[in-house]
């Protein structure tokens, strides 16, 4: 019955999004309204059809209703409801089912918001989106069906990946990866549908603006889970490692970065259009490229063999969107004249500028080393892989760099600055970079990239902070009050400025976090007899014996270990390794303590089997890691703050920018 | 529209397109096994399923052998289910024998499964705690290793087989040739694949 219901929504949604795509561009093309009403009808339709069909998978796998391919898959009675429940993405099928879902919930909103204001570009973008939606009805219809059928209905399944259901950041970082990700369909169809319907001004970049920022906060907030999750599960001390999966999702991330600032300069300045749709192009195009780069299931399942055509079907798709989008670009190019001009080297615009070739070129970096694997096997025939080292020397300093323009591009006004201001302001950043350059050198600490990371950091953090505290005490003064209340009526006044240096700050923390944890950790290996410790840093950890449990769907053997500080009991931890029934390997959970300046992490390498009377343990120390996932959260509480709605009238900006666009 | 620029823009989309679809035609997953051209490794695992008693893989020598890991829970199993016991019985007469190898599952649901793909004309064994599923380095199931004559690993095999892919595998290793007549006991195992490598090269 659920098969059914689900079969049926997939293969109506894939109808009604080809039927809403054609009458869409009929209804714009001939004027008939009645057609373009039919298409909007489609995609609110699709919605509601898309969210019947995830929850009947929802249904199937918590009812273990084997009889579906899916829930053959990555079912299995043993698995907790929890994890049961979230295995919804946790392998191919499924996660194209719920991607589905969330494309169709963003067209349909974005369609909501917007209603028939936009016009012919509205429906060409609406065209857009179903037509995306089109390429994945039809995935969900042919090679990555979860619907399909299995008889004899097996007794039980497998059960997910024993990597993703090991922990509850499972349940967090693919939903926003695909709100962030499928979001960066919203601009894009914004973009195509000002293309088409040739209305080259700004319009599209107002409308899409929001969408921008919300997927790409989403998409922030993934990445930090997922950096968060591979430090909490795989055992090695390390969140970011230049993996294809990862870097897949961080180049759609670089470019929506490029984007959000350069579509200030167009907004202000009347600059850059072609760029900035561009950009938008790209983004998608990445996440696409990401998604096919990574076909093999959202992480290579140990049990996941389906071959399949989808590599085909993305392919396809790439092509297309690539060769349709850079086409309609490039023939309207020289339709698209810019009317600004830059003033002056010293002005916010210039930044801006500086920042996205730094982005570009990062992203290029990053892509390059992901393809190149593939480059070498087709130029040279021979499998070679370019690994964290090359990625670390080309990017490191790109995003020095880049911390650097995080603390002057705020300093500096558009058009052009005032030298006398611009000393002003740059005062106590330097001081600061200066304090903390000194500071650090004194400490001992000789990394070149390190060091500079620090000193960028310090001035950028300083910087950003000036910037509120000059705000709020400029309003003080101009409208009186206490210093709480001019605070809130300054990020209120312009929420997108302080939310977008809130999101500044952020990001500074989870740079100093990054560049603190791979400067000064420190790592120990030791066999333990029970009773035995080992020191590190300011930490002793004790061996306390060998501890095992049955949980339904694993075993779970760990080393209870008391934490010393400074000789103080602070407690135990239990790293542990957990057996699942379908894998040879175990998996091992690290214990972590985390506290602001630093984090303790073990990782249970072995143990005695025969009497549990030694244990091998990895012991690592790490300054500052939880500054990482606090900066990620901070980037995302700014980033929506400064888009959240709000009821007021829009601050004066809206109307100062439209006299700039007519130079 | 520009049209010149359109075909420029036509000819640099071209070869990122041609650079994902030669990547589609590599396997990612092909990944340089230790096992090819070297001695598989022994074991005695208990008959579950069709026989009785225990195996041990070097009573076998002299023989080809198809080992064949697969699971209950494994869809995939279920594709090739049927190419192996079509090959089993065809192959028979050649001596070539067949195992398979029940991978983290219990005797008993394995047994239904069996039954469920409508029986299997070769023994399964049961692998408890997977001692022999780590000899083999197995990267999950199914996955299937074909041992020649002379307990040589011809080839690995992951994922599901087709029957042609099958058939083709083992008449290759039927062609190798029993460089050493066999002998009993696991010891003359290590002496003999020494000779072979060292004649093959």
């Amino acid at each position: 019955m659920l098969r059914l219901i689900g079969s049926f929504t997939v293969w109506a949604s894939l109808a009604l999004a080809v039927y809403g795509l054609i009458a869409g561009i009929v209804g714009v093309r001939t004027r008939n309204a009645a057609l373009s009403r039919s298409a909007r009808a489609a995609s609110y339709t699709i919605f509601g059809l898309m969210t019947v069909s995830n929850l009947a998978m929802i249904a199937a796998l918590v009812s273990h209703d084997f009889s579906v391919d899916y829930v053959a898959r990555v079912g299995s009675r043993s698995t907790p409801l929890f994890f049961t429940v979230i295995s919804l993405w946790s392998a191919l099928e499924g996660s194209i089912l719920f991607w589905g879902w969330v494309l169709a919930g963003y067209t349909a909103a974005a369609l909501y918001f917007t209603k028939d204001r936009l016009g012919p570009m509205g429906a060409y973008a609406n065209a857009t989106m179903l037509g995306i939606g089109a390429f994945f009805y039809l995935l969900l219809v042919r090679p990555a069906n979860p619907w399909g059928l299995v008889s004899p209905a097996p007794l039980d399944g497998p059960g997910p990946n024993p990597l993703l259901q090991n922990h509850p950041l499972m349940a967090v970082h693919p939903p926003f990866l695909y709100l962030g990700y499928v979001g960066m369909s919203v601009p894009f169809s914004f973009a195509i549908g000002a293309l088409l319907s040739g209305r080259l001004d700004d319009a599209w970049v107002r409308a899409s603006r929001k969408w921008t920022v919300f997927a790409w906060a989403m998409l922030s907030l993934a990445i930090m889970a997922g950096m968060w999750w591979s430090y909490e599960v795989l055992g090695w001390g390390g969140y970011w490692a230049w993996d294809p999966v990862e870097n897949a999702s961080f180049m759609p991330w670089l470019t929506a970065t490029a984007f959000l600032h350069s579509v200030m300069v167009q907004e202000r300045r009347d600059m850059l259009q072609v760029w900035n749709l561009s950009l938008v192009i790209s983004t998608f195009l990445l996440t696409i490229l990401g998604t096919f780069l990574t076909r093999s299931g959202v992480i290579s399942s140990v049990h996941a063999f389906t071959e399949g055509t989808i590599g085909l079907y993305f392919l396809s798709f790439i092509a297309f969107v690539l060769i349709f989008s850079l086409a309609l670009l490039a023939g309207r190019s020289s339709e698209l004249r810019k009317h600004g001009h830059l003033d002056s080297m010293l002005s916010r615009e210039t930044v801006f500028l500086v920042n996205n070739l730094l982005l570009t070129a990062f992203t290029f970096t990053v892509l390059l080393g992901t393809l190149f694997p593939l480059v070498a096997e087709a130029v040279r025939g021979v499998k070679v892989t370019v690994g964290a080292p090359f990625f670390n020397r080309m990017t490191v300093p790109i995003m020095v760099a880049l911390l650097f323009l995080m603390g002057v591009g705020p300093m500096l006004p558009w058009r052009v600055a005032n030298v006398e201001e611009l000393k002003r302001k740059l005062l106590v950043p330097t001081l600061a970079m200066i304090v903390t350059l000194g500071t650090a050198v004194v400490l001992g600490m000789r990394d070149f990239w390190g060091l500079l990371a620090f000193a960028f950091a310090a001035f950028a953090l300083s910087g950003n902070i000036q910037e509120y505290v000059r705000g709020t005490a400029a309003r003080r003064r101009a409208q009186g009050g206490g210093w709480l209340r001019a605070f809130g009526g300054l990020i209120n006044a312009n929420p997108r400025r302080y939310g977008g240096y809130f999101a500044h700050i952020g990001l500074i923390l989870a740079a100093i976090g990054i560049t603190a944890s791979t400067v000064f950790r420190v790592e120990r290996q030791a066999t333990l007899q029970v009773g035995e410790s080992v020191t590190i840093g300011e930490y002793t950890v004790r061996f306390d014996g060998m501890r095992g449990q049955q949980e339904p769907q694993r075993f779970v053997v760990g080393a209870n270990m008391t934490v010393f500080v400074d000789g103080r009991d602070v407690g135990t931890l239990f790293p542990r390794l957990n057996f699942y029934r379908m894998s040879a390997e175990p998996i091992a959970t690290p214990a972590v303590r985390t506290r602001p300046d630093n984090d303790l992490y073990l990782t249970l390498l072995a143990f005695n089997e025969q009497d549990g009377s030694t244990a091998t343990l990895s012991v690592i120390v790490e300054p500052l890691v939880g500054w990482i996932w606090v900066g990620g959260v901070m980037v995302t509480i700014g980033a929506l703050f400064g888009i959240w709605p709000r009821r007021r009238a829009p601050a004066p900006v809206v109307s100062r920018k439209r006299t700039a666009g007519v130079a | 529209m520009n049209w010149k620029r359109v075909a420029m823009s036509f000819l640099f989309s071209l070869p990122v397109i041609g650079l994902l679809a030669f990547g589609l035609t590599r396997d990612p997953r092909t990944i340089d096994s230790p096992l090819p051209g070297r001695p598989a490794p022994d074991f005695t695992l208990p008959i579950f399923e069709n026989g009785e008693g225990t195996v041990s893989l070097s009573e076998l020598r002299g023989q080809v052998v198809v080992l064949n890991f697969f699971a209950s829970w494994c869809l995939e199993c279920r594709y090739e289910h049927a190419a192996l016991a079509m090959a089993s019985s065809m192959y028979r007469p050649q001596g070539v024998q067949f195992f398979a190898v029940l991978y983290n599952d219990t005797p008993e649901k394995g047994r239904r499964w069996i039954e469920q793909m409508g029986g299997q004309p070769y023994p399964a064994l049961y692998d408890e705690g997977s001692r022999t599923a780590i000899d083999y380095g197995l990267y999950g199931v199914p996955e299937t290793f074909i041992i020649d004559r002379n307990g040589l690993v011809v080839q690995k095999k992951i994922g599901p087989w087709s029957f042609d892919e099958l058939t083709a595998a083992i008449d290759k290793a039927l062609a190798i040739e029993a460089v050493d007549a066999p002998t009993d006991g696991p010891e003359a195992v290590k002496p003999t694949a020494a000779a072979v490598q060292g004649g093959a090269e």
